[in-house]
């Protein structure tokens, strides 16, 4: 079909017009040699039961559909949180192309990152020469406040010495001496994401702190860690904080960089936490994490330096809520106010609205491990199960803390953790023993046209809707949030199951 | 508590290095010190003398084992032996395969990251041969060993070796703490041995820390994966060891950042002791045949 300038058609229509139905169903039958149709449908139904969800459970030389990143996006997503900050990743360029296209094809923004753009003779030689060119380069093209360095596979396999490199870099000019150029090594063979942030994190403060005297103040520190809503809950989490009056320093604040403003003045670097409030953290009373499994070695340093340090998983709901508002109030002396107190009453009053639709659904979660705890302690709070709740980076600690939190009510009785397992492995669960609704990020679009469970996007990354990123998902309103995006999708299969006129439309009402 | 003492032994391969740090470190035990060892080198005989073991399972082999390192508890790979000397192997891949080096890498970073390095006075990193790659100069990098003690002797090889090392050490030195702690000659019986060691460490600014004489009981003790100083406290050999460890022990902070010397100058170096002839260039590529003809002509 010729295509008319007045009006090109889209692939969605064109694919769909007789010359290309034709032309597809011909490349299939002469070049595609496919098994017949009866075959493949046989197999297929042979992938859904019980038979083969023994056997894929019992795979081990193979991970199909990790819900997992590696560590060097987590060091990215953490360098762009401080101010004119730009991530240097050492290493060749295709890494980092990936790390800028998975950002922006999430928060909707270009992502700045540099490589060092090692290649066949660094990989011979080391990578030194590309670090001190690299350094110097970035310092002077893109005028940089501090470079954060970290590291992929590459770099790590041949041992590059991040510490020495820098320095000798230094030594050369590449920049000036007192410029600061924090690193962390991240494997991208080793952990996840959150391992990655944790590691520059850890590479940042530790980078300022290091052989300083700490003199406790009154400021407390906040990490939110790897989350994909860090724009909207940063921007929360400021909110209670000022409700509250309390003093505080957000460490990696990445939420106003992936949420630039379109005024007509291209920005590289915006916002971010101050590097003077970066070395002054050292000072705070305390530091609290959101998410316990992206800060553990960060909090343990921090620790050290006579902090009190307190982790959250990922907190969503009421209860998970007031504890969070509840230790911030033990924590700074510092009453709740009546606002957040008023809000905490909204937010049951909605769920109580709404109770009746989301009591006795059950849930299948995946995602990073603190996400999947404080969804799954929300959905027990609602009266929902979560029946399945697998984390490709969650560990044996994580699985004993999640069956703990099973433990403690009975919406968790039937439910199961799964540690270190994949989208694939959630293809036989959810396939073997449904549940009504399945919360992961983009990546699940897969498992609903699979299985048909209904996806309901909630995690990193979201490719194909957008905008959610702006709003939260922690505190009273972000929890306000999460139920709403969840009760949409459970009126959204209500509708659809009783649309069809004069045979299921006795339901297809206007009120729910 | 002390500080923590951290120092390496390197040195071409086959030169005697894990049995001379394995006696040495038997000696340092006996003056009441807490010692880990750090195998680095893929074989895993690092440890066997002070375990009385073939080869103690290695960090590697085990995290191929149960998945990944992150699934490895501490007590999975370390052995006590020998004095409460605490053992680990870092091991690695089977030769032509993988990659040695971030085994070293990986290993030394989950000894840190479980806390192996608390309650000892001594780590010791027993490093492969030669500096190869990055990996392999893991121990010398910022915060690890802060003296190196390079294993030699008067063969020509060995020598090199002690050179090239000291090149890694000289470049990792600027930017961290690393220090070359000085040379151990291992007697192999080669022509002015002593002598020439002597005048290797000179060249590279260091000092022979000590010469330990080739004795075959230390031979009768390794067929028993035993050090002398278990086997035969007594013996002559043990005592050489004990001082050895004496010096080594009073020699901290005294390391020093060496000054490696060309190929040419350590070829110059073997000329003056007269161990090698000077090159006649004249003969250089010629055959028996070429240089028959040539004596015969004049």
């Amino acid at each position: 079909m010729t295509q008319d300038v007045q009006n090109v058609v889209d692939h969605f229509n064109l694919f769909r017009s007789p010359e290309y139905k034709d032309m597809f169903a011909d490349k299939r039958k002469n070049f595609e040699f496919a098994h017949p149709d009866e075959k493949v449908e046989e197999t297929a139904e042979w992938t859904k039961g019980w038979e083969y969800r023994k056997l894929n459970f019992e795979r081990e030389a193979l991970t199909v559909n990790p819900a997992k990143a590696c560590q060097p996006l987590g060091a990215v997503f953490v360098a762009v949180g401080f101010e004119g900050t730009i991530p240097f990743v050492h290493g060749s360029q295709g890494c980092v192309a990936y790390y800028r296209s998975h950002f922006s094809r999430h928060f909707k923004e270009p992502s700045s990152c540099v490589s060092s753009s090692m290649t066949e003779d660094a990989a011979v030689f080391g990578g030194l020469n590309n670090m001190i060119d690299g350094l110097a380069n970035t310092h002077a093209m893109y005028k940089p406040k501090m470079i954060a360095v970290s590291t992929t596979c590459m770099a790590e396999v041949i041992g590059d010495d991040l510490n020495g490199f820098i320095s000798t870099a230094r030594e050369k000019g590449s920049v000036p001496a007192d410029f600061p150029v924090p690193y962390a090594h991240t494997p991208a063979f080793v952990g996840s994401h959150i391992t990655g942030y944790d590691n520059a994190l850890k590479g940042i403060v530790s980078h300022f702190w290091e052989g300083k005297e700490r003199t406790p103040g009154e400021k407390i520190n906040f990490i939110g860690g790897f989350d994909g809503y860090t724009v909207g809950n940063l921007r929360e989490v400021k909110r209670i904080f000022d409700l509250m009056g309390v003093n505080y320093t957000i460490l990696a604040d990445n939420s106003d960089v992936w949420d630039t403003p379109a005024d007509g003045e291209f920005r590289m670097y915006d916002g971010g936490t101050t590097l003077d409030d970066a070395k002054a953290a050292l000072n705070a009373k305390a530091t609290i994490s959101m998410q316990q499994y992206c800060t553990e070695k960060t909090l343990d340093y921090i620790a050290k330096t006579g902090q009190e340090t307190v982790a959250f998983n990922h907190p969503v709901g009421v209860a998970a809520t007031d504890k969070f508002l509840m230790e911030l109030s033990r924590i700074t002396g510092l009453p709740i106010p009546d606002a957040l107190t008023k809000e905490r009453g909204r937010l049951v009053d909605a769920i109580a609205d709404s109770s009746a639709h989301i009591h006795g659904k059950k849930f299948a979660i995946y995602g990073d491990p603190d996400l999947c705890y404080g969804l799954a302690g929300f959905l027990m709070e609602l009266g929902a199960e979560p029946t399945h709740v697998l984390s490709t980076n969650g560990g044996k600690e994580w699985a004993v803390k999640m069956q703990e939190l099973f433990d403690s009510s009975p919406f968790g009785k039937t439910c199961n953790v799964y540690a270190g397992k994949d989208l694939w492995h959630m293809r036989s669960l959810l396939n073997t023993e449904p549940v009504d609704f399945l919360i992961g990020n983009t990546y699940g679009k897969y498992l609903e046209r699979d299985t048909g469970t209904p996806l309901i996007r909630i995690g990193f990354p979201v490719f194909d809707r957008h905008h959610h990123h702006r709003y939260p998902v922690w505190g009273y309103q972000g929890t306000m949030n999460t139920l709403v995006w969840i009760l949409d999708k459970i009126f959204d299969e209500m509708d659809k199951s009783t649309i069809v006129p004069a045979k299921t439309d006795y339901s297809f009402d206007i009120i729910r | 508590m002390a500080k923590l003492r951290q120092i390496a032994f390197y040195g071409k391969g086959g030169i005697g290095k894990s049995t001379t740090s394995q006696n040495t470190l038997a000696a340092l035990a006996d003056l009441g010190q807490k010692i880990l060892i750090v195998g680095c080198d893929p074989k895993a005989d690092s440890t066997r003398l002070i375990l009385h073991a073939k080869a103690q399972d290695t960090i590697l082999s085990l995290a191929a084992e149960a998945g990944s390192v992150e699934d490895l508890e501490l007590e999975d790979v370390m052995k006590v032996g020998y004095k409460d000397i605490r053992c680990v192997e870092s091991g690695g891949p089977e030769p032509g395969v993988g990659c040695a080096g971030r085994g070293v890498i990986t290993s030394i970073n989950f000894l840190e990251e479980e806390g192996a390095y608390e309650g000892i006075d001594y780590v010791s990193y027993d490093v492969l041969g030669d500096v190869v790659c990055g990996g392999f100069a893991m121990p010398i990098r910022e915060n690890k060993a802060q003296e190196i003690y390079i294993v030699m002797s008067g063969e020509m090889m060995a020598m090199y070796a002690a050179n090239n090392i000291s090149k890694g050490i000289l470049k990792y030195a600027n930017s961290g703490g690393v220090r070359l702690g000085g040379l151990v000659c291992n007697e192999r019986q080669t022509d002015k041995e002593l002598e020439l060691a002597e005048s290797l460490a000179a060249k590279l600014g260091t000092k022979l820390i000590h010469f330990v004489p080739r004795d075959n009981i230390v031979q009768h003790a390794e067929l028993r994966r035993m050090t002398v100083l278990e086997y035969a406290p007594d013996s002559k050999q043990a005592q050489e060891y004990r001082d050895l460890a004496q010096k080594i022990h009073n020699n901290s902070g005294n390391g020093i950042i060496p000054t490696p010397i060309t190929m040419d100058e350590l070829e110059d170096m073997l000329m003056e002791h007269g161990i090698m002839k000077p090159v006649d260039e004249s003969v250089v590529g010629k055959t028996a045949a070429e240089l028959a003809a040539e004596a015969a002509a004049a």
